[in-house]
């Protein structure tokens, strides 16, 4: 018997380090990796904050959990959509971000990027597809 | 008699960076630290607000924009930057300190 594929989103509304939102966020992404549910990640508000590039926690004693957005590639992990609206509020453009990719098996394991960059408009009507929130 | 005010929440989630720039005189100052630090990125709501406070000295937690990635270059001119150690100092020198958690 066959279970269904259901289409999963994480949505990461909270910025890193001040809280633990983001961080058990990304933990259960990965245990969540292991049941081959389509998954995805929605990166918006201070969520865009989780993927600035360069971040360096040596001085303030904490974990930077920031290398790990890089392996979700290899769990299968490919679709983090980052919302441009969320970004230029912020003062920040796609070039702040942490360059993240995977390798596509469908396509001769082609580098492709994991981070889309969408517009609000266009991310709540990827919202409407989904099946479950996991919301942080 | 001279305030130190500190932010610690992001302003674009909470309202305190809002409230400590309704509330801060001339003459006083206002420190950024932990989520508080993204007030201090340039091209934003709060950038401006920040640029339009005469009198008031702003600064910003050095460790804290580098841990989430934040470059030097990134904020607004003006703030200045400062370690831990600043941070206590700014305390001391102050009269009092309002935290607006």
């Amino acid at each position: 018997m066959s279970e269904q594929i259901k289409k999963f989103m994480y949505v990461n509304r909270r910025a890193p380090y001040g809280t633990i939102y983001a961080w058990e966020s990304l933990e259960v992404v990965l245990i969540g990796a292991a049941f081959d549910q389509d998954v995805s990640l929605a990166f918006m508000d201070d969520g865009v904050y989780q993927l600035v590039k360069g971040q360096d926690t040596a001085e303030v004693e904490m974990k930077n959990f920031s290398p790990t957005y890089q392996a979700l590639g290899d769990y299968d992990v490919t679709k983090l959509y980052v919302e441009k609206e969320s970004l230029e509020e912020r003062g920040l453009t796609l070039e702040d971000l942490m360059p993240l990719t995977y390798e596509d098996e469908d396509d001769d394991w082609a580098e492709k990027d994991s981070i889309k960059l969408v517009s609000r408009a266009e991310l709540a009507d990827i919202m409407d597809e989904q099946d479950v929130f996991f919301s942080f | 008699m001279s305030i130190l005010h500190t932010v610690n929440k992001s302003p674009f989630e909470k309202s305190s960076m809002d409230s400590c720039l309704a509330y801060v005189k001339a003459g006083s100052a206002v420190l950024m630290y932990e989520d508080g630090i993204y007030g201090a990125i340039k091209g934003t709501a709060v950038a401006e607000k920040i640029s339009a406070s005469d009198g008031v000295k702003f600064y910003v937690l050095g460790p804290d924009l580098k841990a989430r990635g934040v470059a030097e270059d990134k904020i607004v001119d003006g703030i200045e930057i400062v370690d831990y150690a600043k941070f206590v100092s700014l305390a001391a020198e102050n009269d009092k300190v309002q935290a607006w958690v």
